[in-house]
């Protein structure tokens, strides 16, 4: 697939901004795509990344019909979680689409 | 909930083909699965063919299940193989293929229908186990073992997904009339049927009975469990 990386930026804030209005969450994101996602002082506790990740599967699914699994052998391995912040995930997300 | 989706795996015949029929007579829509084409012809019935340990293809039975429906309230994790051989004489690609279509089949279809189910807050997932379990049968030690596998990760995935209103509990049936006994010797079952309290033969309408209660809304408060029939237990 050829897709830009500022589409998934796209759709990875608006699905957080979602998330955040469905759970009722206030979240400083001040820091754009360097806001912390998962782990030490990240915005979203084990259930709110397992929730926001199931999200951003299902926003990309419906864009692009095309089925990720996010948490995959890749995602786990990698030295930099991409769950640890906003920027991760949307390369990360960014580079296993386009290898579809 | 008048009539609920449900997704069943290794739909084409035996057991899976059977809870197939009996929940569409009920009124509800039924998803089934197999590796080959099912001769089940239903209104509200689908088939699809797929490798139930095949990632992408079961994260694309989901997708269509997404698009088509938008919810899942019971998915019957039934798909299953068996092996009866001594240990030593089991090749590696044999445990392989069970571990593959007993235990990786259980994890993949219960991940993708938990997302699809949270949503709603509701579902219910029911396992396959057997009796070979609690029985420590010899020369199923392979079959059991990825058997044993799906009970434990029943209980634990209980305790992961109990929050969003989702139950999850196994079925562990005596051997029954279908093709995956259809090899047993006649003595090996009948040694088998003497280690049961209650010596017969399963039939389609105890497994029916026990998945009617795991997936009835009344039984919220039941999860992590493994029933056998027969008399069998631990």
């Amino acid at each position: 697939m050829n897709v830009e990386r500022e589409e998934i930026k796209e759709i990875i804030f608006k699905t957080l901004e979602c998330f955040f209005i469905e759970y009722d969450l206030s979240v400083d994101m001040s820091d754009g795509e360097h806001t912390k996602l998962f782990g030490g002082d990240g915005v979203l506790d084990s259930l709110g990344l397992v929730s926001f990740v199931v999200a951003v599967e299902e926003a990309i699914e419906d864009e692009f019909n095309v089925s990720l699994v996010l948490a995959d052998e890749k995602a786990m391995s990698r030295r930099t979680s991409p769950f640890g912040k906003i920027k991760y995930l949307i390369d990360y997300v960014f580079e296993l689409i386009n290898e579809k | 909930m008048d009539k609920m989706i449900f997704l069943i795996t290794g739909s084409r015949k035996g057991i899976g083909y059977n809870l197939s029929k009996y929940y569409l007579d009920k009124g509800n829509i039924v998803i089934g699965c197999s590796r080959s084409e099912s001769d089940l012809k239903h209104e509200h019935y689908s088939h699809y063919c797929l490798d139930v340990s095949d990632e992408q293809q079961v994260n694309n039975l989901f997708m269509q299940i997404r698009k088509q429906f938008g919810r899942l309230d019971v998915l019957i994790n039934n798909a299953g193989m068996a092996s009866m051989n001594h240990t030593l004489l089991t090749p590696l690609s044999t445990v392989n293929k069970l571990f593959d279509t007993n235990f990786v089949g259980t994890f993949l279809f219960s991940r993708q229908a938990v997302k699809l189910m949270k949503k709603n807050n509701f579902g219910r997932i029911v396992n396959f186990s057997t009796v070979a379990v609690p029985l420590n049968l010899e020369g199923e030690a392979i079959y059991a073992a990825s058997k044993s596998a799906i009970e434990q990760f029943t209980k634990i995935f209980s305790k992961e997904i109990a929050s969003m209103g989702i139950t999850v509990n196994s079925i562990g049936p005596t051997p029954i009339e279908t093709d995956l006994i259809k090899a047993v010797p006649k003595i090996k079952i009948e040694e088998l049927l003497n280690q049961q309290a209650i010596k017969r033969l399963g039939n389609f309408n105890d497994v029916i009975n026990v998945v009617d209660f795991y997936i009835s809304s009344n039984s919220d408060f039941i999860s992590g469990q493994t029933i056998y029939l027969g008399g069998v237990f631990k």
